[in-house]
């Protein structure tokens, strides 16, 4: 019997969502976590029962937990409670807590400076965890997009973390500049035909590939135009939403920026826009329907300055060309008086037949449609802010 | 024996309920008593200070017989009161709304 679980991270605690495949049925859970920020939670491909979860507090900084059992229960894999915490040679054992910018001469880069929001330079500095992306293979290898900027990876299931530091260290990384969130790392892509081939996003920097499983990596910026920076077609300095690709067709990109919807047919070297006949085409989430890889969704919002759907009405926009022609998705959404956000993490797709999509708001709804955006019903109502939403098909 | 409270969240990162007690040999000081706290429960590294520069993060505050010591040396000793278990050494969280 197939399933669906639904992981949902909000600003005071997790909620794990499950139904099964008819999915009209749904048990939430009590809240995972109470009263932390959970930025993001990903189940590891190569086993749905391996969670990872981003919890974090202004408070008491970022931890990370981890379930085994498919979040009924959750620990931080780190040393465990009583344990030494060194080695018999004296090395400090893993601590799941911990990220350091990489300065080593070996692999790192000299920890400089950033732009700050008024041009100043500002030092690095680590403060959350904004995207957890496991391994598509190797069920303890996961990757974190941190704030400042950078890119992490464990392959310990998460008990040490170590930062692949050419990307924070790339050229331009001096100019990176944070967005109004942070300058977040909030997209990580991993190709399922290379292995060596990494997509990243950052606010507000841009986009960025690997193509040596994280060594080095070039911008990905071309066709780009952001008018609201001093050069509008620059390499880096774009605010970039969201990336999403089709498993199917790793070349080509879907990409929500601040403002415009943009596609990269040829894995990034060059983007061309799509916005067509959207009504706004700001927004954040992004997505690409499981078995239809032309078929986009996406959600927008009125402005950079009012972070509401447009008239009160939401809507999601899906295009079955590939972008540039969009269909209104309403049945089932309020259509009047809504003025929630929909977050850039916040929207996934299920792999069953008819392919679901889920997406949670600022005013704690998590819509779900069974049917690739047809028709859609509140799966809860009242949750705290949601700030991320992933679904794990189970079988 | 030191007596520890810890803020409600990190009560339940530590997996204890009421008060922590530590044994501590040597002098009782923030630097050794966090120490030996971080040692016991080590998913508490990094949530009171930070894990590069050891400084206290800034919305947690340290409170002992009515006195806020957080700004007190790491390394001056606490008071006799805390060293003998007959005050507890507060870990507290900034009071926030939201």
């Amino acid at each position: 019997m197939s399933g669906v679980r639904v992981l949902v991270g909000t600003r005071k605690g997790a909620f794990i969502l499950t139904s099964d495949g008819q999915r009209k049925q749904w048990e939430v859970s009590t809240p995972h976590f109470a009263g932390w920020e959970m930025y993001h939670l990903k189940g590891s491909p190569a086993d749905p029962n391996r969670l990872y979860a981003s919890q974090s507090s202004s408070w008491f900084g970022q931890i990370i937990q981890r379930s085994d059992d498919g979040g009924k229960t959750w620990h931080q894999p780190g040393t465990p409670p009583g344990e030494p915490t060194t080695a018999p040679d004296g090395t400090p054992k893993g601590e799941s807590n911990k990220f350091v910018y990489d300065t080593s001469p070996e692999t790192g880069k000299a920890l400089t400076t950033h732009q700050w929001y008024d041009g100043t330079a500002h030092p690095w500095e680590f403060k959350r965890i904004w995207h957890l992306e496991p391994s598509l293979t190797d069920l303890d290898t996961v990757y974190a997009g941190v704030e400042d900027a950078a890119l992490f990876r464990s392959t310990d299931g998460g008990q040490t973390w170590q930062e692949l530091a050419g990307l924070r260290g790339h050229g331009s990384g001096s100019s990176w500049q944070p967005g109004a969130g942070g300058m977040c790392l909030h997209t990580i892509i991993l190709d399922p035909t290379n292995a060596n081939r990494i997509f990243i996003a950052i606010s507000s920097a841009g986009a960025f590939r690997s193509d040596d499983a994280g060594k080095t990596w070039k911008p990905i910026n071309r066709g780009l135009h952001s008018q609201y920076i001093p050069d509008p077609t620059a390499e880096v300095g774009h605010c970039v939403h969201r990336i999403a690709m089709h498993r199917s067709r790793p070349g080509v990109l879907f990409m929500q920026k601040h403002w415009d919807v943009m596609r990269s047919d040829d894995a990034g070297d060059s983007w061309q826009e799509i916005s067509g006949n959207l009504p706004t085409d700001f927004g954040f989430a992004i997505d690409v329907h499981a078995h239809e890889p032309d078929t986009v969704y996406v959600v927008p919002i009125k402005s950079d300055s009012e972070h509401f759907p447009l008239d009160g009405k939401l809507r999601v926009y899906r295009s079955r060309s590939g972008g540039n022609e969009w269909e209104a998705l309403t049945k089932g959404l309020p259509q009047s008086d809504c003025y929630v956000n929909v977050l850039r993490d916040a929207m996934a797709v299920d792999s069953l037949d008819k392919c679901g999509v889920y997406f949670g708001t600022t005013g704690g709804q998590v819509y779900a449609s069974a049917d690739a955006g047809d028709n859609w019903a509140p799966i809860v109502r009242d949750l705290p802010p949601v700030v991320s939403v992933e679904v794990q098909t189970l079988s | 024996m030191i007596r520890v409270t810890l803020p409600p969240h990190l009560r339940k990162l530590a997996q204890v309920a009421g008060e922590v007690k530590l044994d501590l040999e040597g002098p009782v000081t923030q630097q050794s008593l966090l120490d030996a706290l971080e040692a016991r429960y080590p998913m508490l590294r990094g949530t009171i200070r930070d894990h590069m520069t050891q400084k206290r993060r800034a919305f947690v505050r340290f409170f002992a017989c009515g006195e806020d010591l957080s700004h007190e040396p790491p390394d001056a000793p606490l008071p006799d009161a805390v060293a003998t278990g007959t005050e507890p050494f507060m870990i507290v969280g900034a009071i926030a709304g939201g």
